[in-house]
């Protein structure tokens, strides 16, 4: 049950918001920036007065009172202190400011009116010093403000941050947090916080253990080392914990945790093997239409999804300032790019080769080397970068022991998206009806009126195409160099090869399986050896399915 | 085994044969008896289940369900084309299927009975009983006079007889026919008709086909398959006068 | 006709480019040794030990070349992985000539190579014993391609894998063995392959002696393994062969056993590419998981397409004239090299299906039959009506010529 609380603790709450509205938060983004002015609680410009001259046991106390007033610049203040950017003018009526850095230039913001000065000499203002108890009683009180802060999110982020404090003098703090809060999960962490402090200086042993109790299944990382530190010993082989209660609980909680950590590294690795699987799909997507629909081998596919990859970086190139957007100018690009390099492909070469599949083989995987060695001139032969934007980095927090990142879900989803547009292209369309009819009884077709040729090009383009939009994917998660399609289409013919020829069904299984099998066996294996281990899978299961796992039965596809 | 099952010795029988793909029931409980040394003509509409029929008996295809008895003791499903074929069961292709880039006369050499383990086809030598044996087919099937000639430069009609030559000097007791006159001209047709009559007076034939007088030249029994199940038998009068036949076939 | 001739000579009587091949072998296997030993560096007849071994490694090629030519261009059988045969032969090699460094290696071990030490290895792997035995490790190079073949033949042809999903796999064989042998714990040098070899039978490798034993040795396998594949597709078992390529299931009912032809065949070729590797590595000094690289199995069939597939000498041409070309170019040009080689591919597949010896044959009919001469009329008048008939729909069937000539050779002593 706890389990579950936890994925849908706010922080994947807030995540799966980002997720959903990547392009809108951009916008929000540029509109938060600008700094808001409200007038400031009257008790604080004398504080701030008095901390320019006070001394360090004058500016505790004042500190102290500073924390305790309800205002949102008291936070920014306190953390300027803390770095040292909290300054006063040493002219003028010596207004204090916290100092900014950006883009070489100083700029000072009126720690009172929040008013920004644009361009300030530095030497102007003087800083107000701290010292090292200061800094403690700083930390302590911004966290006790953040913990009390309006936005639900800024006190996640706290209670999440105070795990990594070991201070005792905190438990009163967080008991008074833990009481006003209202939010489920902050409530969640703060409570977590608590019991590993009072774990750690709880006064008796039963409130240890119930502390210790308490932290079972929590995956935090910082509660495992928690729960590690009770069972080390010192180098006389003595138990740093010296009450054994404590230890035993200690060790119980942690194999609990442990337990819990792996089957999150389980799921985990299904995730990269479904993201992986979600690559191979695309990539062989398009090999399924080339080579199932049209029983055309393309060895050039690999070099489709290549040029896919570059115009990605190409259209970058075009647009620096726009990153963020570059992806959704790249993805029609690239499969216009790659389609019409396919049209061309078929026009001036593999329509003289119907029914030769080994001779269309050879010559494709010719035009393979051209197209990789024309890549080779125009951009060089080292690896380009392709940027990703903002939105696709970072991760989903699902819980302490497993986070997922963007990159890799998008890709799921969009490929996923990639296998429904088409599918719903073959079923629907008139276009998909032809290239059906065509495939299954060409002379029929043609002589009912269907342009046999320009379907075989369109259809040969529509393959390409896809293979170019699995190129800008790919550009997110590996190096973009002329090499990039060679890795990839031993591992696209093998999905096809194993879910079996002409059928969509096949290759999504196909694909899922061999990324999800790869990546179960890499922990155990080593990726290699995985790697290997799939290839002689398939090897051996195309002995006993020579036409794959979804092959069509019968008469008329023996050949 | 088997042969308790059986009242009179048979060539071939196929007994409650079942073949489904992907659901479609190409044959559906077929049962067949051929006598030794019968000519028997099959005919039925596209999809009757002829071809797969033929696919069964020459261990292409494996039934679902049924038996595929051959000389009343061998169970032809337990066995794999090229064992099935030594065993004396030969079978001719709808579309005529030769080996183009070998002449004619290797094709005949490759089809002769014997020598068909790889040591053996790589110390093989004709012998002269071999070779008269070869040109004996070639006369029957009218090709001596291009014998040496790559088998792709023949045309449709003569491919069909060399694979006809072929099938008759791997010496079968039992040949599988299908649509022998198919492209062949109508002179064509009548001899391989003739050459059909004198071949069953040795061999036992099953010959499937569509040309209605090819058929009634075979004067044989006919058997009439529908939805991979038989739906009459008898002579080809009879049968064409029968209702259900006329409903599912001929009427149409 | 029926004159008394050795096996050789009649096997070669209707196959006049093999003919060729073979005198102009000998004669090389004789002359560019003994220009390299005798004469004077500064000579103008003197050939450098750099053109031996270059032409060394060309007849090498070649051997391969043959190997498949006689799967794809007899039986069929697009294999895209038979460097991995090559490649095992190399490294069966490369293993006995690692065995024979002894204390000379950079660490001075006298019976682990330089790469196990490295790698902290206390112990010669089981499988690295024997092979300071010549014999043994020459056994091997048959032994280890071939096993394999065996395995992978047995599973696939039993299966009835054909066509472009047994490519696909052969591929796939290939990759994951270059995988493999990338790793260092596999124990045959990971990355680095074997190398710093010394000497071979005593010989140093480096002397222009052993280079030029190594080109006799090349030139003579090359010799051997021609007339072993042509007394294969000149037999009635050749005939079987050229019958699966054209109609598999037709060959089927006739009795025959598809998948064991296919096996033999492609056992006897995959040994004939592991002697190419083991003859390789010596004379280029290295052998490195490179070789199983997918890319290099698809350039031998290049070769062979090229040259000419479904003539066997054809195979040697084509092999030959690719590498020269690639040596030129990459010297000369090396950024069109794969420009050449992918044009290559195009150019061929598309209009010359026959290769460098069906252009050849496209000209000789037209002088021929203004001279007819002695026994090649027959030959040549079928041939001529063969191809007529056959190139608009089967552009890729070998010279009927070639074909004609075996059954001319089983068949005329009982005549």
């Amino acid at each position: 049950m706890r389990r579950l609380s936890l994925l849908f603790s706010s922080s994947s709450r807030l995540s799966f918001a980002r997720l959903g509205c990547a392009l809108l938060m951009i916008c929000m983004w540029m509109l938060g920036s600008g700094a808001q002015a409200e007038p400031a609680d009257a008790r604080l410009e004398p504080i701030l007065t008095q901390l320019k001259t006070a001394g360090f046991a004058e500016k505790e106390q004042l500190v102290s009172k500073l924390s305790e007033i309800d205002d949102p610049q008291v936070a920014p203040i306190l953390s300027a202190l803390l770095e040292g950017d909290l300054q006063y003018a040493k002219k003028g009526e010596g207004e204090v400011v916290i100092l900014r850095y950006a883009n070489d230039l100083y700029s000072a913001q009126n720690a009172l009116t929040g008013e920004v000065t644009e361009d300030v000499e530095k030497r102007a203002f003087k800083k107000i010093s701290v010292n090292n108890s200061l800094r403690q009683l700083l930390r302590a009180s911004l966290a006790a403000l953040q913990l009390r802060a309006p936005d639900v999110n800024v006190r996640l982020e706290a209670a999440r941050n105070m795990m990594k404090s070991d201070d005792a003098s905190n438990i009163p703090l967080l008991q008074r947090a833990l009481e006003k809060e209202q939010d489920a999960s902050v409530q969640e962490l703060l409570s977590v916080d608590l019991a590993m402090l009072q774990a750690r200086y709880g006064e008796t042993t039963q409130s240890r253990v119930a502390a210790i109790e308490q932290l079972q299944g929590e995956l935090y990382v910082e509660v495992r080392s928690l729960l590690r530190s009770f069972l080390n010993t010192n180098g006389q082989g003595e138990f740093l914990e010296p009450d054994p209660a404590v230890r035993q609980a200690a060790q119980e909680a942690l194999d609990a945790i442990e337990s819990l950590v792996a089957f999150n590294k389980g799921v985990e690795n299904v995730y990269f093997g479904v993201s992986l699987g979600a690559v191979l799909l695309l990539a062989a997507v398009g090999l399924a239409i080339t080579f199932g629909v049209m029983g055309v081998i393309n060895m050039a596919h690999g070099e489709m999804i290549m040029l896919g990859a570059y115009t990605t970086y190409v259209i970058q190139q075009w647009m620096p300032n726009h990153i963020e957007y570059s992806l959704f100018v790249a993805i029609p690009a690239a499969f216009l790019v790659s389609g019409l390099a396919g049209v061309v492909i078929e026009r001036g070469v593999i329509r003289f080769l119907y029914g030769r599949p080994l001779e269309t083989l050879l010559a494709t995987f010719g035009i393979s080397l051209c197209l990789q060695q024309l890549v080779r001139t125009v951009f060089g032969s080292l690896n380009q970068s392709v940027i990703t934007p903002v939105w696709m980095s970072g991760s989903i927090e699902i819980n302490g022991a497993l986070s997922l990142t963007y990159n890799r879900l998008y890709i799921i989803i969009f490929s996923i998206l990639v296998l429904l547009a088409l599918a719903a292209l073959l079923r629907k369309t008139q276009f998909g009806l032809q290239m059906r009819a065509v495939t299954q009884n060409r002379p029929m077709a043609s002589s009912m009126g269907i342009r046999t040729g320009w379907l075989d090009a369109l259809t040969f383009g529509l393959g390409s195409g896809i293979a170019g939009i699995a190129g800008v994917a790919l550009s997110q998660l590996t190096n973009v160099g002329p090499n990039l399609g060679q890795s990839y289409i031993i591992d696209s013919f093998m999905v096809v090869v194993f879910g079996g020829v002409g059928n969509l069904m096949g290759t999504f299984v196909g694909a899922m399986s061999l990324g999800v099998a790869n990546k179960l066996m890499e922990p155990f294996a080593g990726a290699v050896l995985a790697k290997i281990l799939v290839l002689v899978f398939i090897i051996l299961f195309i002995q006993k399915y020579p036409r794959g796992m979804f092959a069509l039965k019968g008469r008329a596809v023996e050949g | 085994m088997q042969a308790k099952h059986l009242q009179q010795p048979s060539i071939l029988y196929l007994n409650g044969v079942s073949v489904s793909f992907d659901g479609f029931k190409a044959l559906n409980s077929l049962s067949l008896i051929l006598a030794p040394g019968e000519l028997r003509a099959i005919i039925g509409p596209n999809g009757a289940g002829k071809t797969t029929m033929m696919d069964v008996i020459t261990g292409k295809t494996r039934p679902d369900t049924g038996q595929v008895l051959f000389n009343n003791n061998v169970d032809l499903t337990q066995h794999d084309e090229a064992e099935i074929a030594n065993m004396g069961v030969g079978r001719k292709f709808q579309k005529p299927t030769v080996i183009e880039s070998l002449t004619v006369f290797e094709n005949l050499e490759l089809a002769l009975q014997g020598g068909r383990k790889v040591y053996e086809a790589f110390f093989h030598r004709l012998s002269k009983a071999q070779k008269t044996r070869i040109d004996e087919i070639l006369t029957l099937v009218d090709l001596s006079a291009r014998a040496d000639e790559l088998a792709g430069a023949l045309s449709h009609g003569q491919k069909q007889w060399l694979e006809i030559g072929m099938l008759l000097i791997q010496g079968p007791e039992l040949l599988l026919i299908d649509e022998p006159a198919a492209g062949m001209t109508d002179v064509e047709t009548e001899k391989t008709a003739e050459l059909f009559k004198a071949v069953s007076k040795q061999h036992s034939l099953v010959v499937v086909e569509h040309d209605m007088d090819f058929v009634r030249a075979l004067q044989c029994k006919v058997t009439v398959l529908h939805e991979g199940r038989v739906l009459a038998e008898g002579s080809l009068d009879q049968v064409q006068k029968n209702q259900q036949v006329i409903e599912v076939y001929l009427g149409r | 006709m029926t004159m008394q001739l050795g096996p050789v000579t009649r096997l070669l009587m209707n196959d006049k480019g093999g003919r060729y091949l073979l005198l102009a072998l000998a004669a090389l296997a004789v002359i560019v040794p003994l220009l390299n030993l005798t004469m004077a560096p500064g000579s103008a007849l003197h050939v450098s030990t750099y053109t031996v071994t270059l032409l060394g490694k060309y007849l090498c090629y070649a051997l391969l070349a043959l190997a498949v030519d006689l799967i794809w261009g007899y039986c069929g059988i697009l294999s895209l992985g038979h460097g991995a045969f090559f490649a095992l032969g190399g490294y069966a090699m490369g293993m006995y000539l690692m065995r024979q460094i002894g204390e000379r290696g950079v660490y001075g071990d006298p019976l682990l190579p330089d790469f196990m030490v490295f790698l902290n290895w206390k112990e010669l792997p089981w499988y690295w014993q024997g092979f300071d035995n010549f014999g043994f490790a020459m056994l091997m190079v048959a032994l280890a391609p071939g096993l394999l073949a065996f395995v992978f033949g047995w599973l696939a042809f039993r299966s009835r894998v054909t066509g472009v999903y047994l490519s696909i796999i052969t591929q796939a064989l290939t990759y994951a063995l270059m995988l493999a042998f990338f790793r260092n714990d596999m124990g045959f040098g990971g990355n680095n392959g074997l190398t710093d070899f010394k000497d071979l039978l005593g010989f140093n490798l480096q002397s222009d002696a052993a280079r030029c034993g190594l080109f006799i040795a090349s030139a003579v396998s090359l010799m051997v393994g021609y007339v072993l594949c042509r007394r294969i597709v000149n037999s009635k078992l050749g005939r079987v062969l050229v019958a699966v390529r054209d109609a598999e299931a037709r060959t089927r009912f006739l009795g025959y056993r598809v998948d064991k032809y296919k096996l033999f065949v492609f056992v006897v070729s995959s040994v004939l590419a592991g002697i190419a590797g083991a003859l390789y590595v010596p004379q280029v000094g290295i052998i490195n998981p490179g070789e199983f690289s997918p890319i290099n199995s698809i350039e031998i069939i290049i070769w062979v397409a090229v040259g000419g597939r479904g003539t066997l000498y054809g195979a040697v041409i084509g092999a030959i004239a690719v590498n020269y070309a690639k040596s030129y170019f990459t010297g000369a040009f090396p950024e069109l090299w794969l420009y050449c080689l992918g044009a290559l591919f195009v150019v061929t597949t598309l209009f010359l299906p026959k290769g460098l010896v069906g252009l050849l044959e496209r000209i000789r009919p037209r002088e021929k039959s203004a001279s007819p001469t002695q026994s090649e009329v027959s030959g040549d008048a079928v041939a001529t009506t063969g191809s007529a008939a056959s190139t608009p729909s089967e552009p890729s069937r070998p010279a009927a010529a070639d074909l004609r000539a075996g059954k001319a050779v089983e068949v005329s002593p009982s005549s």
